[in-house]
């Protein structure tokens, strides 16, 4: 994936912060175009970017097949790397939402008072992208463009665990020739769920033959969300059934300057 | 004619699921009927200004209930005792049913009357009473209808939901003996039929059983919401009245009714009101039953109540809300749960109620998506109940393991976890992983997976490894910025 342009900036709210990017496992070995997207719209808008290297992987995975007791090490990996961040950005609700849902249990179960405290106080400051953008910086508009026609998948973990309601539709109102088209029964889940897309395959897709049948439906050329691993799952479908419908993360949506004349 | 007389075994769960979804009628059907359902349930909640008030007094009062448990249970006896009712304690099943049995035995009855009711279902009275050639008859008219076919139901409220109404004609003639011209598929008549059946048994029969919605500590009174009367009347015209209750649905007060009789009907079948709510304190001369006994049920409740993470299952009033909303019941249906109670509630309950090894499968049947949390109208938080239970099959499974070496998942997720422990290690892992794709890779992307992976291809191409992970990226970015400048970049690299 080619640099995505960071110049043409639009004005920035606040002083610029420094936050630390949480990049999730699937997103930096699968789709690390999602995490680069996320860099350059933080600094397109005035925000010094840090990647912690010790990072790893949340632990989602583990914790949401039962794994709890293995996961804690991740717990353990995670609160080190963010120790010293002012913010963490994550761009994914699903991750966002197991570490703010469930770390505090899981620390308070290992019986570790250290790892209870150091969780207490990096979980406060972890943010998933369209939250750090819409509620931190008080920006909708990231001086984007992006001329297609897009359908906004509201994934399950982003609406009904993070609410995070309609920020990342606000967001995407914003962008440059963007026209958004409507997508049937977005609040049905997709089906991914994690493993359970390969533990219930058949009932995983199942859900995704009637996910895809509506995002063919929305008539749109992009399916856009705020997690790529429910993109991953639909992608995968829409890939197979040779749709032509592409799949792109929210964030790089907003980092496009696709067609931007000035 | 009817299944009393033999229990079903049902398929494992993943094989029942598989084979459901293979039914495309079914799946319309249910598709059309959760459809329905979902959008009235959210018209008649999003019109109530206090709708979230009332859940959190609903969750309210019903965890109160539970933390005090006890209080409130020897409470409702002596109310029960005082207004001439008799309070009975089963443990479990057998105890409840032997109860029962006993009381019916005693009065020489070869018949009962039922109104509708999960608790008795969930105990197999039916079959029972059976034992002892006593004919239980559902009057609720979904339940008559899976009874006289010999099936279970497939819903909690709508049990028949997956009957047509030739099907039913077809039924009634059999069942009730009419000539088959005597009746069409019209529902006005097949109604019509199924009354005069049903007026003849609540007049001749002089016992009656149910469960029971709530009932109040306080008063001693015991309530059903029903949409059809026939509950009405099995709690009036017979002479004895059984009513079969888990010990979660006591309420402390008369006046906590006010906001169940709220929440129930508007979760349940998206109405604003039902159509009778029945309620009786005791018994009273000259009016209704002249005998009344209560029979309180454990039956794996105590122990969920143990249960720090578990206990909020027991606030559930058998709504049915959370499978009219769940993406797996709606392709799936009910009948794959293996139990009385499917869908997400069921997922939860009966790994904690009854502890089958079959119910293992249960917690997995979700993608933890929470549109069952969102309706929940006393907000059981039943996405963090099944992660909990997952956390215990896991572990069950390594205490019951006869040998010394993990199975292949186990060890796969250990294995996983030690990657993610370290990033030098994770690192290593993602150079590997690139390199190990190469033989899937077909035209640009992995179209056959192997092993647990293969369900995964079946219908979803995956897009292969990029040559560049982000971390990758990171580093060759910060290095070339390095460079250029003699800036001290980001201080992000240990």
């Amino acid at each position: 994936m080619p640099d995505l342009p960071s110049s043409g900036a639009p004005r920035v709210a606040r002083v610029p912060q420094r936050v630390a990017v949480f990049v999730p496992c699937y997103v930096d070995t699968l789709f690390p175009e999602a995490a680069q997207a996320v860099v350059v719209v933080l600094e397109r808008l005035g925000v010094e970017v840090a990647f912690p290297r010790a990072q790893t992987c949340c632990g989602q995975m583990h914790v949401n097949t039962g794994y709890q007791r293995e996961a804690l090490a991740m717990v353990r990996t995670f609160v080190r790397a963010f120790a010293d961040a002012e913010a963490v950005v994550a761009p994914s609700a699903s991750c966002v939402a197991l570490v703010r849902d469930h770390y505090a249990h899981l620390a308070a179960r290992s019986g570790d008072a250290a790892l209870e405290r150091a969780v207490a106080d990096v979980v406060p400051r972890v943010r998933e992208l369209s939250e750090f953008l819409v509620d931190d910086l008080g920006i909708e508009d990231v001086g984007a463009s992006f001329p297609h026609a897009v359908t906004f998948h509201p994934t399950c973990h982003s609406v009904r665990m993070l609410h995070v309601g309609d920020r990342p539709r606000r967001l995407l109102r914003q962008v440059r020739g963007l026209r958004l088209m409507e997508l049937p029964r977005s609040d049905q889940c997709c089906g991914f769920g994690g493993t359970f897309a390969v533990k219930n395959a058949d009932t995983s897709a199942a859900m995704l033959a009637d996910k895809v049948a509506d995002v063919i439906g929305s008539r749109a050329e992009v399916l856009v969300a705020a997690d790529n691993s429910c993109l991953m799952h639909i992608g995968g479908g829409l890939s197979r059934q040779r749709t032509g419908v592409r799949t792109m993360h929210l964030a790089e949506v907003l980092a496009s300057t696709e067609g931007a004349g000035a | 004619m009817s299944a009393e007389g033999a229990a079903r075994v049902p398929l494992p769960y993943l094989q029942a699921a598989s084979a459901a979804l293979q039914d495309a009628q079914q799946r319309r059907n249910l598709a059309t009927a959760t459809t329905t359902i979902r959008a009235k349930r959210a018209a008649v909640t999003e019109e109530m200004p206090d709708w979230e008030a009332l859940r959190a007094a609903g969750a309210a009062i019903k965890a109160h209930t539970l933390a005090n448990l006890a209080h409130y249970l020897e409470r409702l006896e002596a109310s029960v005792t005082a207004a001439g009712g008799r309070v009975h304690w089963a443990r479990d099943a057998a105890e409840a049913n032997a109860l029962v049995r006993d009381l019916v035995r005693a009065t020489g009855a070869r018949e009962v009357i039922k109104v509708k009711s999960m608790t008795t279902d969930e105990i197999g009275l039916n079959r029972a009473l059976a034992e002892d050639g006593v004919r239980a008859i559902e009057t609720d008219l979904a339940e008559l209808i899976v009874q006289l076919a010999g099936e279970a139901p497939s819903h909690i409220l709508v049990p028949a939901i997956h009957k047509n109404r030739a099907e039913i004609r077809a039924l009634f003639v059999r069942a009730f003996g009419l000539a088959p011209e005597a009746l069409s598929d019209d529902p006005a008549e097949l109604a019509g039929a199924a009354r005069r059946y049903l007026r003849e048994r609540f007049l001749d029969t002089g016992i009656a059983v149910s469960g029971a919605n709530f009932a109040v500590a306080e008063t001693g009174s015991v309530c059903v919401v029903e949409s059809e009367g026939n509950g009405r009347m099995c709690t009036t015209l017979p002479h004895t009245l059984i009513s079969v209750m888990g010990i979660e649905k006591v309420l402390p007060r008369w006046r906590d009714l006010e906001v169940f009789l709220q929440l129930l009907p508007r979760s349940s079948t998206a109405e604003r009101m039902n159509p009778y709510t029945s309620v009786w304190t005791g018994v009273h001369e000259g009016d209704g039953p002249r005998a009344f006994h209560l029979i309180l049920l454990d039956n794996g409740r105590s122990r969920t109540l143990a249960d720090e993470v578990g206990r909020e299952t027991l606030r559930c009033i058998r709504c049915s809300a959370c499978l009219n909303v769940c993406p797996v019941y709606e392709r799936v249906g009910g009948h794959a749960y293996g139990s009385v109670y499917p869908g997400p509630i069921g997922a939860i309950l009966n790994p904690q109620l009854r502890d089958e090894p079959r119910d293992e499968a249960l917690p997995y049947a979700s993608t933890l998506c929470g549109a069952c949390f969102e309706v929940c109208p006393v907000a059981i938080d039943i996405p963090r109940i099944l992660v909990e239970l997952r956390h215990r099959t896991v572990e069950r499974k390594r205490e019951r393991s006869p040998l010394p070496v993990p199975s292949a998942e186990d060890a796969a997720m250990q294995l996983a976890a030690g990657v993610f422990s370290n990033h030098r290690r994770y690192e290593a892992a993602q150079r590997m992983a690139r390199w190990g794709q190469l033989p899937f890779v077909r035209q640009g992307a992995l179209r056959s997976l192997p092993g647990p992976l293969a369900g995964w291809s079946v219908v979803r191409d995956l897009r292969p490894l990029p040559r560049q992970t982000f971390r990758e990226w990171w580093r060759t970015r910060t290095a070339a910025e390095r460079a250029t400048s003699a800036d001290t970049g980001g201080g992000d690299d240990a």
